[in-house]
């Protein structure tokens, strides 16, 4: 076995008994890297030199003793998480020649446990899309098949971890942005609950649905990964001050007397993809697991009433990039209201432009009621709906995305088909539930299918238990793309 | 309620955006077919419904008022596009 194949917990056993060093594992990946990076593209900027130093640095607290679930283990980033005097795009051209002045506390967190962090992951521009299509720098490819999209808006983070690039990475979740990508590239991914995870230092996209999350190769070191990374911060205050249990005791690998929910309303999915949720459910219960029907009426509206509420939070969020404090800057010459038009016209690219369209008229005076206020209050309907279907079950599991990855270029053109892979994972950030994505089967054209598994608030443990007991019995676990 | 061209114009506007006139048919078109797909929220009862803006109860988050390091501010300006010793520089806006 190369030692790029290791998931995190494997070389984590050979790191802390010595058997490998962490600037051998590093070495491993860098090498996998300038094997495979010109087909995939899932790299916005490599940090060679940077890894390989950190890497030593970890042997050296290896040797002295010390033991952290992620130290010496080499990680990517999603471009959308600060990075101290390291670039952040964004995958946008106004944030092109951007170096953050300090890490976002999930990178501060990293780096203090020693993680080793090779480099920074393509990305829908801003964070919207859901093909990794939308980025400035152009588009990430699918491991599993080079004419098909790795999913968005972090595609490029689950191609690096499916395409063995990195051993995991982190990604951001504010629709589906975690899960559908993770489906797509058949790896692991989970959204925690809203406030589990600290969103200091992440570029801020729609702020009451933004979450950042773990992605990796198997379900065990989603565990490990979200263990580091979540827990209270000071600096964001809508994370919550409960401390983070230990994920890792979760992974029992029974599910018996567990009560798994499924939705009846699962129209316009592809057959295959329902196939496969089906035979995981037939396996859960085959496990003791208990199948209860749920339903949740409103779900159907989660799609227009989060394409209402994320453009209009987007809409404010990004008035900051105005080419004063940071960013790309044009048109000066014409006095300062024509340098703000020229640089956020020429900075922001298509995708971002409408979604700022659509939020500022969603806000602006007349439509206000019409539009934003009505989606705010079907989005409390919706979070009714997963409160009563929590009182008659323990997960909820859907498909992640109704279809498997699609051809490059295929939605490109017709934005409401684009925003629907995205159907079963918003209901999910309008709620401010965990969820996460498992592998669940390949489809007639060999693409992985994604399972969905979706938890009542701070209910991680049990989707890490569903999850990792049907990982261990499906026989799915480890199966990568040729490259 | 459908959105026409001088509306995209006004909102363009109001969000420091410009489109060519190309643009501006093309996002007309798109933002109608958009906006047409959330008239189903039309069909939802929401009266008395109070409306949610943060699906986790918030509370206000308050600390000891330290005076505490801030960033040093010649890392702050050095992503300026422009900028005078402590000052970010804009076109000038007062003649």
């Amino acid at each position: 076995m190369e030692l790029w194949e290791l998931t995190i917990w494997q070389a984590r056993e050979l790191l802390d008994q010595r058997e490998i060093s962490s600037v051998e594992l590093t070495r491993a990946l860098l090498d996998r890297i300038s094997l495979v990076e010109e087909k995939v593209r899932a790299f916005l900027a490599l940090a060679g030199q940077q890894a390989l130093a950190q890497a030593q640095e970890a042997d050296r607290r290896l040797d002295s003793g010390e033991r952290t679930p992620v130290l010496g283990i080499p990680l990517a980033l999603k471009d959308v998480l600060c990075t101290a005097d390291f670039p952040t795009t964004c995958g946008s051209r106004i944030l092109g020649d951007f170096i953050p002045p300090y890490d976002a506390t999930v990178v501060g967190r990293l780096r203090q446990q020693g993680a080793v962090f090779l480099g920074k992951t393509n990305m829908d521009e801003f964070a919207m899309g859901s093909s990794t299509e939308h980025s400035a720098f152009g588009p990430t490819r699918n491991p599993w098949d080079l004419e098909r999209i790795p999913g968005g808006s972090s595609g490029g983070s689950a191609a690096a971890v499916a395409a063995q690039e990195c051993l995991g990475a982190l990604g951001s979740d504010t629709g589906g942005s975690i899960r559908q990508p993770a489906a797509c590239c058949g790896i692991v991914g989970m959204k925690p609950t809203y406030g589990r995870v600290s969103r200091y230092g992440l570029v801020a996209f729609a702020s009451s649905l933004d979450q950042i999350g773990p992605m990796t190769k198997d379900v065990r070191d989603c565990a490990l990964l979200l263990g580091a990374i979540a827990g209270h911060d000071p600096r964001d205050s809508t994370s919550v001050p409960v401390p983070a249990p230990d994920y890792t005791s979760a992974l029992k690998g029974q599910v018996k007397g567990l009560r798994v929910g499924y939705l009846q309303e699962e129209q316009g999915v592809q057959g295959d993809v329902l196939k496969g949720v089906q035979e995981a459910l037939s396996l859960l219960e085959s496990m003791g697991a208990r199948l209860v029907q749920v339903s949740l009426p409103h779900m159907c509206y989660a799609l227009p009433s989060y394409y209402l509420v994320a453009p209009a939070e987007a809409s404010s969020n990004l008035a900051r990039y105005d080419g004063v404090k940071y960013g790309f800057r044009c048109g000066e010459e014409g006095g300062l209201l024509e340098m703000y038009r020229c640089s956020r016209s020429k900075g922001f690219g298509q995708e971002v432009k409408r979604r700022i369209m659509l939020g500022t008229y969603a806000l602006s005076a007349g439509y206000y009621e019409a539009y934003y206020l009505k989606a705010c209050q079907v989005r409390t309907l919706l979070i009714e709906d997963f409160r009563r279907a929590f009182e008659l079950c323990d997960v909820i599991v859907s498909p992640t995305a109704p279809t498997t990855a699609f051809r490059l270029g295929e939605k490109l053109q017709d934005p409401i088909q684009m925003y629907l892979s995205d159907y079963f994972t918003i209901p999910v950030n309008l709620a401010g539930l965990p969820a996460m994505s498992i592998p669940c089967g390949l489809d007639s054209n060999g693409l992985p299918i994604g399972l969905q598994i979706v938890g009542a608030h701070f209910q991680e443990e049990r989707i890490l238990q569903v999850a990792y007991s049907y990982e261990q019995a499906s026989g799915y676990l480890g199966r990568r793309p040729q490259l | 309620m459908g959105i026409t061209r001088q509306d995209v114009e006004h909102v363009a506007e109001l969000a420091r955006l410009s489109f060519n006139e190309e643009e501006l048919e093309r996002l007309t078109g798109e933002l109608n077919s958009i906006l047409g797909h959330m008239e189903q929220l039309r069909q939802v009862s929401t009266q008395g419904v109070r409306p949610t803006t943060h699906a986790m109860e918030l509370f206000n988050v308050f600390r000891e008022d330290l005076v505490l390091p801030s960033m040093e501010p010649e890392k702050v300006m050095a992503n300026a596009p422009k900028c005078s010793g402590e000052s970010f520089q804009v076109p000038r806006v007062i003649e």
